[in-house]
């Protein structure tokens, strides 16, 4: 089951070509840590799941590049191009000479409509390339215009036109001291409208991460290469096949195949994950867990305490909230790794900063002008703030 | 990518564009080693093949053949113009997007703005559209003038409305050198003023400069290379004030330096736009970023190092001092003092190898004596370009949008009334066709209003920052 990714803007794209060469790099690392054939499987599943047939012995990434201006997009081709390990598709990618200028209103109500036509069909003929389509990937940033206006906009029309087909945007939540000054506007306003049109949202938050690089890691002076490649290392081994639950040694063909359609008895709720390397149990509510093990003794490994009832929410049983995927193929040189992929208040805390940042600056009115000016109305404002404050109720009721 | 044409008016704006241009030509020949014509050089110059008459001679890829700059000359006295056309940057500036008269505007912002405003207008509109249309993707006018004479003031603020009128799309960002309080033009506060009204109405985003500050920070760096601090020498080509080596041979003027500030300035300004970097920055994030209510539109700036030392390891520690320098009212390009007073927005554009950590270890140190306005408290845009300016291995531009404006227009104002309190002069104006008295109560009224505005912030500035009631909701 083939997905396409979808990488918006400077971060989408950036992010998107490490995540794309950790996928490859492990699939053709020699520390599989297990026998020929079923390397050979695990390859194989990659592969069609991320890359479509070679030219020349060179995959080529299923992803569609878009961004507003040029530079980004010539970087990423060619820094996949330099590898030699795999790139990007001559024609996957749609450019245009002026940026979004930090606008969520210029991305979705100019740049998108404008554009519409021209990146669907892009869309549309990397998903024909699939033999079975499973879902869209979609990466982009909150803080900025292209990724969060028109990451937005397409996704809304992925819903529109894919309705049956999984849409899992990867957000990027930016740094809470500064990145772009209206970037909690952008983040509202982009959270509230993927909130009808996603089926999934795959949360990193820029200050996580970076926590992650200097403490974890030890980086000195960090940069967003280390960031994006932290970040991508994460995705993959979210991403990378394993088995599925009958433990025949088949490769789970869906790779999303978590039942992210959830709902609560009363209301409905859309999905939001959030995920870290170490298996830390918060004492946040989930309300579900996914953890993938990966590597040595993974069938031995003990994942009771994942099970525990005190972790969940009353309405959801720890059988149904909770799920183990595993495989003996070892992940990127690591001999044993585990990744937690989860739904649960723990998002509440920021997503709530971000709420209140935002209300304190629309109430002064200050730059509304600038999204009035291309369409955004105060009032699109108070829907956006009105849903989201009832996502924080939501989860804070777990 | 996209293309900014610059519009350099007046004696002051004219020799400042020189010197931006001089400096553009040295930065891209150091970074563009195949002199191959790339989207880089295209946002300034123009390719164009010099053996083919006319017109059709621009050229859009392939090598270098002769560049023009993408830049509309306009001045009323021959004599600045002129000297460019005979120096050595002569072959930059296409000929037929000069516009000159003889007789200059005598320091009158009603001649520069009305006489030649009218006189001009068409010429002036037609190497505009000219300009434009050698565009691919035309985003921003960059204007350079002075705001205390005639022809920089008055037709140089004209300009701005016909930009509006005719490019809406268009950023307009002005540069403007207001006039030092020791101005020997007696008249400056009333062109200053007037065109004051026409920046508050027209421009997108202002960078009010003024000489004093430049000329401080001048001396400050010849103390420091004069001083002969024991083992410290200054790496040659790296002051902010000097020339590239073209222009070694011209006997150099006193305000050389001071225009090779504000040229790196607008470099600076650009350099995240032109070139690649991790957290890109282009023009039109600067106007969403930095202006929160449409008249608050100017910035004030300030560039670090002034200078580069000979050692090559440069120690966390400098970089550290880059940031704090900054911020230091040493360092602005305008008479303030921004630590003092009420941030609305900042930004800081970063060149060179420094990385994300290095951007954000700096604005928390900082950001506990910096005061920010309540619904802004994590006011800040940053951007990170790989390549760093011409002769340093980094540099940084802050922009603020800071009430430390206030003081300068408020000198402005004064010295204003001072004159029209006893009439004086005035006949000078009124004696030009449009004028009346109504010109001025309305330009002094504007600026007063502007006053007004940056009064109000600042008296929100010592009060306890309070969350404001969310909505609630029903579940």
């Amino acid at each position: 089951m083939s997905i396409v990714t979808v990488q918006l803007g400077q971060c989408g794209n950036q992010i998107g070509f490490e995540v794309f060469d950790a996928l490859l790099r492990d699939s053709h690392s020699s520390h599989g840590l297990c026998c020929k054939r079923e390397n050979e499987a695990y390859q194989a599943s990659c592969k069609e799941r991320f890359f479509s047939e070679e030219e020349n012995g060179v995959p080529i990434a299923r992803a569609v590049l878009v961004d507003m201006e040029p530079k980004v997009i010539n970087q990423t081709l060619s820094k996949a191009a330099q590898s030699g390990r795999w790139k990007y598709g001559q024609h996957a990618c749609f450019c245009q000479k002026q940026g979004s200028g930090n606008n969520w209103a210029y991305g979705y109500s100019v740049h998108g409509p404008r554009h519409e036509e021209s990146i669907m069909n892009l869309i549309r003929k990397e998903v024909e390339k699939c033999d079975s389509f499973s879902g869209f990937f979609i990466i982009m940033s909150m803080a900025g215009g292209t990724g969060s206006g028109i990451g937005a906009f397409v996704t809304q029309n992925l819903q529109d036109q894919y309705s049956n087909s999984l849409k899992m945007n990867q957000i990027i939540w930016p740094y809470g001291t500064g990145e772009v000054i209206v970037q909690n506007y952008n983040s509202i306003l982009t959270l509230s409208h993927l909130y009808r049109s996603s089926d999934a949202l795959l949360v990193h938050e820029n200050d996580a991460v970076h926590k992650i690089c200097a403490k974890l890691m030890n980086i000195k002076q960090i940069s967003f290469s280390d960031i994006n490649q932290v970040l991508a290392h994460q995705l993959g081994s979210v991403f990378q096949p394993t088995y599925s639950a009958e433990s025949s040694f088949h490769y789970r063909r869906n790779p999303l195949g978590i039942d992210w359609h959830v709902r609560p008895p009363s209301s409905g709720l859309p999905s939001l994950g959030k995920m870290s390397l170490n298996k830390d149990l918060h004492f946040n509510t989930s309300i579900a867990n996914l953890v993938i093990l990966r590597g040595k003794d993974v069938q031995s490994a003990d994942v009771e305490g994942f099970k525990d009832p005190a972790l969940y929410t009353s309405w959801l049983e720890p059988v149904n909230a909770f799920n183990v995927w595993k495989t003996q193929r070892a992940f990127s040189k690591y001999e044993k790794s585990a990744v937690l992929v989860s739904n649960s208040q723990f998002l509440v805390k920021p997503l709530d900063m971000i709420v209140g940042k935002a209300w304190n600056m629309f109430a002064s009115k200050a730059y509304i002008h600038q999204y009035t000016k291309f369409g955004i109305e105060e009032e699109d404002f108070l829907d956006s703030f009105t849903s989201l404050e009832q996502v924080v109720a939501s989860y804070c009721n777990l | 990518m996209t293309q900014s044409v610059v519009v350099q008016v007046g004696q002051c704006g004219n020799q400042i564009g020189c010197c931006f241009w001089d400096l553009a030509l040295r930065e891209h020949a150091a970074v563009n080693q195949k002199g191959i014509y790339d989207e880089a050089i295209s946002s300034f110059f123009r390719n164009v093949d010099t053996r083919v008459v006319g017109d059709g001679g621009s050229i859009s890829k392939g090598k270098i053949c002769s560049l023009k700059a993408r830049a509309v000359l306009i001045d009323m006295e021959e004599g600045v113009v002129n000297e460019i056309l005979q120096g050595p940057l002569r072959d930059v500036f296409d000929t037929k997007q000069l516009i000159t008269d003889i007789s200059g505007s005598g320091n009158n912002w009603a001649v520069g703005h009305r006489v030649f405003g009218s006189l001009y207008q068409d010429q002036i509109l037609e190497k505009l559209r000219k300009s434009a249309e050698h565009c691919d993707c035309l985003q921003c006018f960059f204007i350079i003038h002075s705001m205390g004479g005639g022809t920089g003031s008055g037709l140089g603020t004209f300009l701005l409305k016909m930009l509006e009128d005719e490019f809406p799309e268009v950023y307009r960002f002005v540069t403007s050198i207001y006039p030092s309080g020791e101005d020997d033009v007696i008249t400056s506060p009333y062109n200053s003023v007037l065109a004051m009204k026409e920046l508050n109405e027209h421009a997108d985003c202002v960078l009010p400069i003024d000489n004093q500050s430049l000329f401080d920070i001048i001396s400050k760096i010849d103390l420091m290379v004069n001083s002969g601090k024991l083992g410290t020498t200054v790496k040659p080509k790296s002051l902010v004030t000097s020339s590239s080596g073209a222009l070694k041979t011209r006997p150099k003027k006193p305000f050389d330096a001071m225009n090779n500030i504000v040229a790196n300035l607008l470099l600076n300004l650009t350099s995240s736009a032109r070139f690649e970097g991790s957290l890109n920055m282009d023009l039109n994030e600067i106007s969403m970023n930095l202006v929160p209510f449409p008249q608050l539109h100017y910035l004030v700036s300030s560039l670090t190092p002034l200078y580069t030392l000979t050692d090559v390891n440069i120690p966390p520690r400098r970089l550290d001092q880059m940031f704090s320098d900054a911020f230091s009212k040493d360092h602005q390009l305008l008479r303030a003092d921004p630590k003092r007073s009420l941030y609305l927005a900042c930004a800081l554009m970063v060149r060179g190898n420094v990385q994300i950590s290095d951007l954000r270890r700096n604005i928390e140190r900082l950001k506990p004596s910096l005061q920010f306005v309540s619904w802004n408290q994590e006011g800040w845009k940053t951007s990170l370009c790989s390549i760093p300016p011409v002769g340093h291995s980094h540099s940084l531009l802050a922009l603020a949008n800071n009430t430390c404006v206030k003081p300068t227009f408020m000198e402005l104002k004064e010295r204003f009334m001072r004159l029209y309190k006893k009439k004086a002069h005035l006949h000078h104006y009124l004696q030009v066709e449009g004028m009346e008295e109504s010109c001025f109560t309305e330009a002094v009224s504007s600026l007063s209003a502007l006053i007004q505005e940056y009064n109000q912030l600042d008296a929100t500035k010592n009060m306890p920052v309070q969350d404001l009631p969310r909505l609630s909701v029903a579940m």
